[in-house]
């Protein structure tokens, strides 16, 4: 099933293969589309409660939308229901409150192995980076070594860990809290046992926290991964607690994070933070409209194809794509292409907006600067030398080196990658070949629907891998 | 409290919903209808059954309806306990069972390994097992104290390293203190990590092959067991999938069915990807975690509260397993 993950999109085209463009998109239309949709929702465990209120008032929605000509049918549908979702989600995203007092006390709370630990040092490692000063707070109790995590943790990012005496969670929120002031510190970050919402005692434990501390904001900590269940989960959460803001917890993996829907559709509280990794630094503030494109599962396709058809002013003459195809690149062609990436956002950019390019891009830093430090070399080639790389001799690449400011090194790799690159883009043609004769044996009619995707310019068929690899490239820089 | 009992207990909420909602079915009168079958799919799913295994389900259910011409709801419901145990994948697995034996627990962030090999180790120790313990998992921070309490708890010795380690070092220790000590039941705890991460699932894929050929050489059978926690959605699959195509999984533990309502996922990830549940963990007590029969599961997952039961009567005239669960 997850290979269905990947290509709602796909799924609707196939859905809307006998159909061709119309003004209009009829009722059947829809219903095709919805059925699509409900099980996309379902499968990236959006409550199927809400699932059904959604695709209802979705329906509504679809049948009186205005269709935009420049998308599919499939792709209108797709853009309709990634909107309401977003709206859905929140719209804009919200920002976590402080209030005057210090310390503040930011208190986390959710299931066992929901991430809160992790959260926590994340959160500290934040707000240290925002000037606070932090306190970490081990008020978990009952799991044998939460503390001896936290305080590892709390090393890594060079914030104090506060662990207290005995077993009294609320005892030790209090103490850390007067810790802080002695320390100067000002926020105080708690993370508590996890507990099950059912757990009447565990419950009393949190709210006897609560009342000790009075948290100005408490967090839960949601698991993407969480099934149908998340539901009744943030509802006895918010009842016995009423947290105020939500963080969805393990984004990185490719759980598509349907709970965060339901959690905002039931509880109506605002999702704060995304967590997505390992890595101190991977909390990240959360943003409605990429959340609805992921629990769809098409990653930021249809902004890209906006996008695409938005920058490109003008492809790429045909001859000069003939001559990419046949891998007779040069460095002109290097910085046709990096304006084109630029204009898109970057290379990042356009690796997220692929369908799971954030799990290939997950680690992996990519070094934005990298691509204009390319273009400053290619510019102090002479025009010669762009056309024809094989010119370039020690005393010539000296010379560019010294006129771009960078060591010789840096021009040996450039002229290095231009040859993987032409290699990789040998290997593309043949497939790019393949594909051509493939379109051209399904028809007139096929070829017209096809052509209606855009590409990007100058990167029509480059893959995913092949992304990757060429990222691969540049972060070696 | 028997563990049927208690896993009873463990599904109640589960079963609570599902239950209302059959008997809510039930209400709507004896019909079959068309809308009867949408609500079963309908209640399957908020089980976390995933839209395919509910669909699969409701399809079978149907199909023998038709076949044997069951009356009403009634009848059909009571099939449906039987219809979702026949889903499960079937495996007389269990390393408890095999002696020696070496199982190397495997799965996501947070699934609850740790305790499992904790709960394990003490159900080795009650029946006579010479139980060692390895902490594979150098990684994550406090790993070692946290396995090392376990060990105590269940009193038996342990095999760690420092954090940072090679993990598929510390497997191969292991069995090699195991082969000098005789222990005849080994467990390895591995490092939770996503499924999605490239580079850690070929670290684990060596800490598989380095123990399977290190246990080979002492003729010790290795169990990979993928620990999922009942919690989990429809990700459960691709996390199952994953972890089974790298590493050849030779079974399921589902840990966290203690008052939630799930395990759903349960059937759908055994089904589809025929992989046996081999136990099931439904408590915080150190003897929570207990052998997995799928009737006993579908029957506790689906028999509806006490009130509704006297209702059904038919449920409780059919014959109740024996001591399935040895």
């Amino acid at each position: 099933m997850t290979s269905m993950f990947d290509s709602l999109s796909a799924r609707l085209q196939s859905v809307f293969g006998g159909l061709r463009s119309k003004g209009r998109l009829s009722e059947d239309d829809i219903t095709l589309a919805l059925r699509e949709i409900r099980m996309a929702l379902l499968e990236a465990d959006v409550n199927y409660r809400v699932v059904k209120d959604f695709v209802a008032a979705t329906k509504t929605k679809a049948l009186s939308a205005e269709i935009l000509q420049s998308l599919t049918p499939a792709q209108n549908v797709v853009a309709i229901v990634a909107q309401e979702l977003t709206e859905l989600l929140g719209s804009q995203p919200v920002l976590m409150q402080f209030s005057q007092r210090i310390p503040n006390v930011i208190m986390l709370v959710g299931l066992q192995g929901s991430g809160k630990t992790t959260a926590a040092a994340k959160l500290a490692y934040r707000l240290q980076k925002q000037k606070h000063r932090p306190l970490l707070v081990a008020a978990d109790v009952w799991r044998p070594a939460a503390a001896d995590q936290l305080e590892t943790l709390g090393k890594e990012i060079g914030v104090p860990v506060f662990r207290g005496q005995g077993d009294d969670p609320a005892l030790i929120a209090r103490q850390s809290v007067q810790a802080a002031i002695d320390d100067l510190r000002d926020v105080v970050i708690i993370d508590t046992a996890g507990r099950l919402h059912i757990d009447e005692e565990m419950m009393a434990e949190a709210r006897a926290i609560r009342a000790a501390v009075a948290p100005e904001n408490i967090l839960m900590v949601v698991d993407s991964m969480t099934g149908q269940d998340v539901v009744t989960v943030v509802e006895a959460f918010g009842n016995e607690l009423d947290f105020n803001g939500v963080i969805i917890s393990k984004l990185d993996g490719d759980a598509r994070g349907g709970g965060a829907l339901s959690v905002r559709a039931v509880t109506g509280k605002p999702i704060l933070f995304v967590s997505e990794g390992e890595k101190p630094s991977s909390l990240q503030e959360f943003y409605p409209e990429r959340m609805a494109k992921r629990i769809l599962g098409m990653g930021d396709m249809l902004s890209l194809i906006e996008k695409a058809q938005l920058e490109a002013e003008e492809d790429l003459a045909a001859g000069e794509a003939e001559r990419l195809a046949r891998a007779e690149l040069n460095f002109d062609d290097f910085i046709t292409i990096n304006r084109q990436v630029r204009k898109l956002g970057g290379i990042g950019t356009l690796l997220k907006a692929l369908p799971g390019g954030e799990s290939a891009l997950r680690g992996a830093q990519v070094d934005e600067g990298a691509l204009d430090r390319m273009e400053a070399i290619i510019n102090s080639m002479t025009q010669a030398e762009r056309l024809k790389p094989a010119l370039l001799n020690g005393s010539r690449r000296a010379r560019i080196a010294a006129g771009a400011g960078v060591p010789t090194q840096a021009v040996n790799q450039l002229v290095k990658q231009y040859e993987q690159t032409k290699k990789m883009l040998k290997h593309l043609g043949i497939e790019a070949e393949q594909t051509r004769s493939r379109k051209n044996r399904r028809g007139k009619k096929a070829r017209r629907r096809t052509s209606r995707h855009p590409t990007l310019p100058g990167l029509g068929s480059l893959g995913r891998g092949d992304m990757k690899k060429l990222e691969d490239m540049l972060a070696n820089q | 409290m028997a563990w049927r009992d208690r896993l009873s207990d463990g599904l109640a909420r589960t079963r609570q919903r599902l239950g209302e909602q059959l008997n809510l079915l039930l209400e709507r009168g004896p019909d079959v209808s068309e809308a009867f079958w949408e609500q079963l799919e309908e209640g399957l799913i908020a089980a976390d059954f995933g839209a395919q295994a509910a669909t699969l389900v409701v399809e079978r259910l149907r199909d023998q309806a038709t076949r044997q011409a069951l009356p009403d709801a009634a009848a059909v419901r009571a099939l449906l306990a039987q219809t979702i145990a026949d889903m499960f994948a079937s495996g007389n697995l269990d390393p408890l069972v095999q002696n020696p034996s070496c199982a190397l627990f495997v799965g996501i962030n947070g699934s609850g390994k740790t305790t499992t090999v904790g709960k394990i180790a003490k159900a080795g120790v009650d029946v006579g097992r010479r139980v060692l313990l390895g902490g594979a998992d150098t990684y994550r921070a406090a790993a070692n104290q946290q396995l090392d309490i376990w060990a105590q708890r269940a009193d038996v010795p342990i095999i760690q390293r420092e954090r940072g380690t090679d993990p598929a070092s510390v497997a191969y220790e292991t069995l090699q203190a195991a082969e000098r000590s005789g222990a005849d039941l080994v467990l390895i705890d591995t490092a939770g990590r996503l499924h999605t991460s490239d580079e850690l699932m070929r670290e684990l894929t060596k800490v598989v092959g380095v123990t399977r050929k290190r246990a080979a050489a002492m003729g010790l059978p290795v169990f990979t067991l993928l620990v999922i926690d009942a919690n989990t959605g429809q990700n459960g699959l691709a996390q199952a999938r994953e972890f089974n195509e790298r590493l050849d999984v030779d079974g399921v533990i589902i840990t966290k069915l203690d008052g939630t309502a799930k395990g759903g996922i349960a059937v759908a990830l055994s089904h589809q990807l025929n992989l046996p549940v081999i136990r099931v963990g439904i408590g915080e007590q150190i003897d929570d975690l207990q052998p997995f029969v799928a009737l006993d599961f579908a029957r506790a997952l689906l028999s509806a509260p006490a009130t509704a039961k006297a209702s059904v009567p038919r449920l409780n005239n059919q014959e109740m397993p024996g001591d399935l669960h040895v």
